[in-house]
């Protein structure tokens, strides 16, 4: 039905004792931004290198366009690449560079500078041919390093954290100008980072990885609101994971017993009463009141003040835990000291976590 | 105050001395080399009779062509294995690559002296006719690990992603060999083999044992030629030698320089 480009088939890779990739499998579809998230060394660098064939899976396979590519040397394969630390090449201007892989394929040369011109336009560096690489700010190389990739038009272009040695502001608007190059030109990315905001800025789809497996994979809002374990909560915004105890199961909505309190969470049908269970509330999702309220935990502010813009209390509860809570307005309610109780949308509350049952395909 | 004075002194004094006993020994033969006397103690007036005379000297221009020869095909030589073998080994990670490392730097650690009595030993069991093949066979070996570490060393500097790119952008082995990593390391290749060059011209102990009857290179003839006195010849050519290693010198500084400038990020 849906139109697949890039096919990863029980990937599996080990360096030594370490068990890089433990059975990767994904399809992306045609024209997808998808977006590879985890920490350092959770496979996602090796993954990428898979599938542009600088290195060999033990077992598993690669299909692009659904012919099986693996084993195949990197120059055959339909990809290419943007690394991490740009790899221009430093002996040849922004011209060589960019028509690279057109003079490797024997272009007509007035094809090739009309190309590498239309490029070099395309990337907001007109007029640029002549400069060597060491004359380019890290911003502008990346660009470079963009077009290279991009003028052979590849049936999937591999960026590995192409914006990692950028600093912010620069980072933000390459972030909006690389999705901007995603729409026009309709290619499909797999870009890879550690950086969430990154991840949910420009991916359709995020696919979050630990320890060389698969952890998750959805759209944005998915991942964000249903993470299904704490590691993807955690590693996804600001997370509150709150145990408790399940008191009455039922479909809509579930009541918990946290410590003293009694509070309800989004159900689940795998829920039985007496099983203990974690669920996540967002920040920005936590409510605070200042009187004592019924399915609300109580807690004194231990922190208030602002962090990104935005205001944060960070509050203690009775045993210790510690909860978050974001707020976009500025009023100055709360005192540090003060009680206050926290509670949440029931539907906003949710299980993570739980044992899986028949996993549907990550699509 | 003062002590600092008298350290910074004392410190100037230290490196003049150790200047001068380096290169006075040099400058005493430049200068005999201009000395009108033959009996070399003292100095007879200017002249350049010296030089003519070793233009005419055939045996000793014949030992220089042939020492030219030996380091030029020699480095050459060595340039093409040495760089092989380094960007193969950096390419590569396997067991036993530490142990063929420093096995392939070793004609450098092995006292000159053993080296040449093996190759003599080698070549008259596989009775090779002594003679240039010998010599260029033992200078290769020997001008190898020069020009291995130096690439090794530039290799090793080397962002192995850029590599990676050109295979992605569709570049077999062999065009990012020659697209790629032969231009980026080209001064290191350069340099190790002028390096080479330099140690070959030099040579008289491995030289000494694997040349025939019928070759002579410079150092061997100069070296035999001191039980019969040194001629002041000699020193005009070892003037015009010392000339040639300064140019050559010179030449690697500017290359290593221009290099530097290129790459600096």
């Amino acid at each position: 039905m849906d139109d697949i480009i890039l096919e990863l088939d029980g990937l599996q890779k080990t360096f030594g004792a370490v068990e890089a990739l433990k059975g990767i499998s994904l399809s992306i579809r045609r024209g997808e931004f998808i977006t590879f998230l985890g920490p350092s060394g959770c496979g996602k660098t090796t993954m990428l290198r898979c599938i542009a064939g600088l290195e060999e899976p033990e077992s598993g396979r690669v299909l692009i366009s659904g012919e099986d590519m693996t084993g195949w040397e990197p120059n055959k394969r339909p990809v290419n690449t943007v690394f991490q630390n740009y790899a221009l090449f430093p002996h040849r201007n922004v011209f060589d560079n960019v028509a690279y892989s057109l003079k490797l394929r024997k272009v007509e040369k007035e094809e090739i500078r009309r190309r590498v011109a239309g490029m070099l336009e395309l990337v907001q560096l007109p007029g640029f041919e002549k400069r060597m690489p060491n004359q380019l700010s890290g911003g502008q190389r990346q660009r470079v390093a963009i077009a290279r990739a991009l003028i052979n038009n590849p049936a999937v272009l591999l960026l590995d954290e192409p914006l990692g040695a950028l600093d912010l502001q620069l980072r933000r608007q390459m972030q909006a100008e690389l999705k901007r190059l995603q729409k026009q030109l309709g290619i499909t990315f797999l870009y890879i980072t550690h950086d969430q905001e990154e991840a949910v800025n420009m991916s359709d789809r995020i696919v979050v990885m630990r320890e060389g497996a698969i952890e998750q994979a959805g759209t944005p809002s998915e991942i964000y609101d249903r993470p299904k374990t704490s590691f993807v909560a955690g590693f996804v915004g600001t997370a509150n994971l709150i145990d408790g105890v399940i008191e009455k199961a039922s479909a809509g909505t579930a009541l918990v017993r946290i410590g003293q309190t009694k509070a309800e969470i989004a159900g689940s049908p795998l829920f039985a009463e007496g099983d203990k269970v974690r669920f996540l509330v967002r920040s920005e999702n936590l409510l605070l009141f200042t009187e004592p309220r019924a399915g609300c935990l109580p807690a004194l502010v231990a922190e208030y003040g602002y962090a990104g813009g935005m205001l944060r209390i960070v509050l203690e509860t009775g045993n210790g835990a510690r909860l978050i809570a974001s707020r976009q307005g500025v009023g100055a309610e709360f005192a540090v000291g003060q009680t206050v109780w926290a509670g949440w949308p029931p539907k906003s509350a949710v299980p993570v976590d739980l044992p899986e049952i028949g996993e549907e395909k990550a699509l | 105050m003062k002590t600092a004075k008298r350290a910074e002194r004392l410190r100037t004094a230290y490196l003049a001395l150790l200047l001068l006993f380096l290169y006075l020994p040099m400058a005493v033969v430049i200068l005999y080399s201009f000395n009108a006397s033959k009996t070399d103690a003292r100095w007879a007036g200017f002249t350049l009779d010296w030089y003519r005379k070793l233009l005419h000297n055939r045996a000793l221009m014949e030992a220089l062509v042939n020492s030219l020869v030996l380091a030029g095909f020699s480095c050459l030589s060595a340039a093409v294995v040495g760089t092989l073998g380094a960007v193969g080994l950096a390419r590569r990670d396997f067991k036993a690559k530490g142990l063929l490392e420093s096995l392939s730097t070793l004609p450098i650690m092995i006292p000159e002296i053993i080296l040449g009595m093996a190759f003599l030993a080698f070549f008259s069991f596989l009775s090779i006719p002594f003679g240039m093949p010998t010599l260029v066979l033992a200078h290769t070996t020997f001008c190898i690990p020069y020009i291995f570490l130096v690439v090794k060393g530039r290799l090793a500097g080397l962002d192995p992603s850029i590599g990676e790119a050109a295979r992605d952008l569709g570049a077999s082995e062999a065009r990012m060999f020659l697209d790629v990593t032969l231009p980026l390391i080209a001064p290191a290749v350069l340099s190790g083999t002028l390096l080479a060059f330099a140690m070959s011209l030099d040579d008289v102990v491995i030289s000494f044992f694997v040349t025939g009857p019928a070759t002579n290179t410079l150092p061997v003839k100069i070296y035999s030629q001191i039980k019969t006195g040194v001629s002041p010849e000699i020193n005009a050519l070892c003037t015009l030698m010392l000339l040639a290693t300064f140019l050559i010198i010179c030449a690697l500084g500017a290359v290593s320089k221009a290099s530097e400038k290129r790459h600096d990020d």
